[in-house]
């Protein structure tokens, strides 16, 4: 049976590992190998880097540090972060990144999509999608949460899978760092509309919050940092937790 | 050892490059010939599209290589999707080494299921030197939206919407339709497997 996903994120700033609250407050949370390599070892199914320096001159050291992941960990990886060409997947590809995800560049440039798509495989190409309720309404906002925009998640949710995204990673900011659970209703409306995996992002804050997503949400993966950096809950007691709730996971 | 893996338009080469750096063995990437005759073991990774990758080995006749080989040959996920006799994957006739094994797409009556097979799943019914020390029901990573049904070749079965080789075997030719490059330890095992298979 294909189980459920859990994949630790980190946030990486000037080649660490760092932790915010809603994306501002940054925290030290340590080396992002060593971190990658432990969560490997607990049981972790994937894992997620987000650069969130990004800048031109910092893309180099990027590549480096992909290099080195990949001759480290043997699961899947996604790096995210300041992509916005072909140029640049090829070069995180070709340093053993698995799969990239896209966010702000996707919705200023939605056929980026379908190019990434076209040339690397759908299967590495995730697209980032991150939410807030603005006018009562779940609306997509880019540049970490800072810009709003017009896009609807739904609807923004269905064309970045018809234009050849792989998988939906949906971050709520509205849950984002308050460890009081992930957005249940947006990731289910997610998941239902479109027939593309939804890893559900922002708001893990106790074991109970995992069951909740994947049973009342459909998510197909759930993602959550701090909690994990900081080792408030340990993956493979996570993982066992939710094998006893009957939901499918590798252990 | 000599181990080579095919260079083509194809992803994911460079992970099974890194997955065999990690057990020692340092792999050469090429599209020659010669080099690929000469191997000790031969790699025919692959993720991407099946017409366009047929075009590809055709236009270097890597096709008519690939099936001449005489040594060990693993293809993963696309790979051995390739080694069948058709994909469905627009219409596609492919190399024909595992004969009468078709590559259909997944149909899923509940749209829950989603398309493609993304994750982790497990293998079943183990068969071969292929599978030595890797345990019945050992998770592996899979990512696909076409599968091989069950034939004489199947050596290991997964369940998803149906029951469908998750490898197969015919003479010195493997494949595997999961990613042993990204299967953690039963993944690791596996490759160590098949560089340590004779004739």
């Amino acid at each position: 049976m294909l189980t459920k996903r859990i994949i630790p994120c980190l946030d990486i700033k000037d080649g660490r590992t760092v932790k915010g609250t809603n994306f501002v407050q940054l925290r030290d949370a340590g080396d992002p190998v060593e971190l990658a390599m432990r969560y490997c070892e607990e049981g972790a199914d994937e894992l997620v880097f987000l650069d969130i320096t990004a800048t031109t001159e910092k893309r180099k050291t990027l590549a480096k540090l992909v290099r080195d992941i990949a001759t480290h960990i043997n699961i899947p990886f996604t790096v995210g972060g300041g992509i916005n060409s072909r140029e640049d997947v090829s070069v995180l590809l070709e340093n053993g990144a698995d799969k990239i995800s896209i966010n702000t560049s996707a919705v200023r440039n939605p056929g980026l999509i379908d190019e990434l798509a076209k040339n690397f495989g759908s299967q590495c190409v995730v697209v980032a999608i991150d939410a807030k309720i603005i006018n009562d309404k779940w609306t997509v906002v880019t540049h970490g949460g800072r810009t709003p925009t017009t896009l609807l998640t739904i609807d923004w949710a269905k064309e970045v899978a018809a234009r050849g995204s792989g998988e939906i990673l949906l971050t709520s900011m509205e849950n984002d760092g308050t460890k009081n659970g992930f957005a249940l209703d947006i990731t289910k409306a997610v998941s239902k509309s479109i027939n593309v995996p939804v890893i559900a992002s922002g708001g893990a804050g106790t074991m109970e919050h995992f069951t909740e997503i994947f049973k009342m949400a459909d998510a197909d993966a759930a993602l959550a940092a701090s909690i994990f950096h900081f080792k408030e809950i340990a993956i493979p007691d996570l993982k066992k937790y939710l094998a006893e709730q009957k939901i499918p996971v590798r252990i | 050892m000599n181990v080579v893996i095919i260079k083509y338009n194809a992803g994911n080469i460079q992970s099974v490059l890194f997955a065999l750096e990690r057990i020692g063995i340092n792999a050469t990437v090429t599209d020659d010939p010669l080099l690929i005759q000469a191997a000790d073991k031969v790699i025919f990774p692959g993720v991407g599209e099946a017409s366009t990758a047929m075009r590809y080995l055709k236009e270097r006749e890597l096709d008519k290589l690939i099936i001449s080989l005489q040594q060990p040959v693993l293809g993963i996920c696309l790979g051995m999707q390739l080694l069948c006799d058709y994909s469905e994957e627009n219409d596609t006739p492919c190399l024909g080494m595992f004969d009468k094994v078709w590559i259909r797409k997944f149909k899923a009556a509940d749209p829950q299921l989603k398309i493609p097979q993304i994750g982790w799943n497990t293998i079943t019914g183990l068969k071969t030197g292929l599978f030595t020390s890797i345990e019945e029901k050992s998770y592996c990573y899979f990512v696909h939206g076409y599968y091989a049904g069950t034939s004489d070749y199947t050596i290991a079965t997964t369940d998803y919407i149906q029951l469908y080789s998750s490898a197969l075997k015919k003479n010195n030719f493997y494949g595997v339709q999961f990613h042993p490059e990204k299967s953690a330890k039963a993944g690791e095992q596996l490759l160590k497997n098949f560089l340590s298979l004779s004739l």
